[in-house]
């Protein structure tokens, strides 16, 4: 049995991957294909798709109005993600589970449910839609991502430094400005890219929510009813990929030598 | 005498002091966390019971009848478009956590038994795909499952098949197939947390004790994992109940999921009330239907012991 499971339970991982893969490696490999019609073999290979990009003016619109979201609503939702983090780590208090519960929410439920609830408030007060409202709906899909990166962030550091600082007569601000922040910064710049590349992937919000002002996923969900626009979707698409890849990369390399930070000044101390 | 009362009095002010420290400490977390708290209150919980009022009223034209009817329930539970939407969003999500979950298990046990030094490699490696855009990663599938798609023409280059088969895409199979590659990574990493706080001496114990791999799988691993199951079955269920990217995409006419119906009240068909009445309603089936599963799989682990 256990020599079955350890040679049948690699090759399963190697194919699980192979899953998880295959339909992403097909967008890089289809957006250099000089055919619009994607079918392997490939007839022939090309760049022309990637070179009409910046000559589209709808797509350009998009891409900024999609940077302008993902990075109000990293900010905002990482600012809202350190206070419930930092609650939670530090202090205990009556409702804490529940309301840690509450914000955690959004991960649990239907995002169409919370999309539609929003839109109808939204319209119900008289406001109209726009990038702002798109902002507000995605503050509120990061935080959970957010409070999960920034919970373990501040948890994996050791209190007696905030004490000594105390101790040493630094007030509450600056000892969070002097020594918690310094230690829970990778944490942050983490949360900040985590939650940007969820705004900038995001769909079922920004598609309610965005009024006549497209995000970058609504420009593609336009585009992908025009079988003759596959291509330029599937280059943008690997441009994204490549963007997203990198963000969440530097966020892992930061998370992972901050925790080892914390373990080597937890070692020292002890 | 005065003694004892001097000791009494700074030890009663202590404690006093204690109490007020307590609070502030409770005060100080609560003020903390109230921003992120009032933000999802005002923006998640108001909308919602907003949703459930729409719920009870209905729609007069181009204006919303306030008075309190049951009428977008009978409608949204009996019309038989409703129900059949509704009961095949079910039956997809049950399929889709089935699979996810079930594909998820031996990876994630790989990776906690097995993974070394490589675990955060491992978890990385799986949680990349997830971060690709979703719509682009529901269009690969089409590209794969289509007419002319990958699979069609590599299962004719094989000589497997003489014509591309049009069974492939635009069915339920195949917006069961993307779900399940979409939320891949919701299942594996709970599952992961829960096998990696299974406490390996009980396994030796179980071992010593003369239990084979099978048994004491069966008899420690599987059971202390539950809760990482449980969750990765709930947070891949719920969610995909409301999906409406995939079944637009790839479902064709076989395939459309419930919240196809209620995106089109909230957009053309522009009937608010009945568009409320299916949210609740699905949000009620699928929560019911998901305690019922946590229910029978904490019975059926009982059983087994």
């Amino acid at each position: 049995m256990n020599r079955i499971l350890s040679k049948w339970l690699p090759a399963y991982a190697f194919l699980y991957i192979v899953f998880l893969y295959l339909p992403v490696i097909f967008l890089p490999i289809f957006s250099v294909n000089t055919s619009a019609v994607p079918t392997l073999p490939l007839s022939g290979l090309t760049l022309k798709w990637y070179e009409e990009l910046p000559h589209t003016p709808a797509l350009l619109d998009a891409a900024w109005n999609s940077l302008i979201v993902g990075v109000a609503a990293s900010i905002l939702s990482t600012v809202l993600g350190i206070c419930a983090a930092r609650a939670i780590t530090r202090y205990r208090f009556p409702g804490r589970t529940a309301i840690n519960g509450l914000i955690m929410a959004p991960l649990v439920l239907p995002e169409i449910i919370v999309a539609i609830s929003m839109l109808l408030v939204i319209l119900q007060m008289g406001l109209s839609l726009s990038l702002f409202t798109v902002v507000l709906g995605h503050i509120l899909i990061c935080i959970p991502y957010s409070v999960t990166v920034l919970t373990s962030g501040f948890e994996s550091f050791d209190r007696s430094l905030e004490e000594a600082s105390a101790d040493l007569g630094e007030s509450a601000f600056g000892t969070f400005r002097r020594v918690t922040l310094p230690m829970v910064a990778p944490a942050i710049i983490s949360s900040l890219l985590v939650s940007f590349t969820i705004s900038l992937d995001e769909f079922i919000m920004a598609f309610f929510l965005a009024g006549t002002e497209a995000t970058l996923p609504v420009y593609i969900w336009g585009q992908l009813r025009f079988a003759a626009k596959l291509p330029g979707v599937l280059a943008l698409g690997t441009l994204l990929l490549l963007g997203s890849f990198i963000l969440v990369s530097i966020a892992e390399v930061l998370r992972r030598r901050a925790a080892r930070r914390a373990q080597t000044t937890g070692v020292a101390v002890a | 005498m005065t003694a004892a009362a001097e000791g009494v009095l700074p030890a009663r002010a202590r404690r006093g002091h204690r109490k007020a420290l307590l609070q502030s400490e409770q005060a100080k977390g609560f003020a903390l966390i109230s921003p992120t708290f009032l933000y999802t209150l005002v923006l998640l919980v108001v909308p919602i019971l907003v949703v459930i009022a729409h719920s009870f009223w209905s729609q007069d034209y181009l204006t919303i009848d306030r008075t309190f009817t049951l009428q977008q329930y009978r409608i949204a539970l009996t019309e038989p478009i409703y129900r059949d939407l509704l009961m095949r969003s079910l039956v997809v999500s049950l399929l889709v956590s089935f699979f996810t979950v079930v594909l998820a298990y031996p990876i994630a046990f790989y990776i906690s038994f097995h993974g070394g030094r490589h675990k955060g490699l491992w978890l990385f490696l799986i949680t990349i795909p997830f971060w690709t855009s979703y719509l682009l990663r529901v269009m690969s599938w089409k590209v794969i499952l289509g007419y002319n798609g990958v699979l069609n023409s590599g299962l004719m280059g094989l000589g497997i098949i003489d014509e591309p088969s049009t069974a492939l895409l635009y069915n339920t199979t195949a917006v069961v197939i993307t779900l399940t590659h979409a939320w891949a990574a919701f299942a594996v990493l709970p599952i992961f947390v829960s096998l990696e706080k299974v406490d390996r001496t009980l396994i030796e114990a179980a071992t010593d004790l003369g239990d084979g791999p099978v048994r004491r799988f069966l008899r420690v691993t599987l059971p202390l994992s539950l809760p990482g199951v449980i969750s990765a079955i709930l947070i891949v269920m719920i969610p995909t109940v409301g999906d409406f990217v995939t079944p637009k995409l790839v479902g064709g006419k076989d395939g459309v999921m419930i919240a196809n119906a209620i995106q089109a009240q909230f957009g053309k068909a522009s009937n608010w009330p009945l568009g409320a009445a299916l949210s609740v309603s699905t949000m009620i089936v699928v929560t019911a239907m998901a305690a019922a599963i946590v229910l029978i799989i904490r019975w059926a682990s009982r059983l087994a012991r």
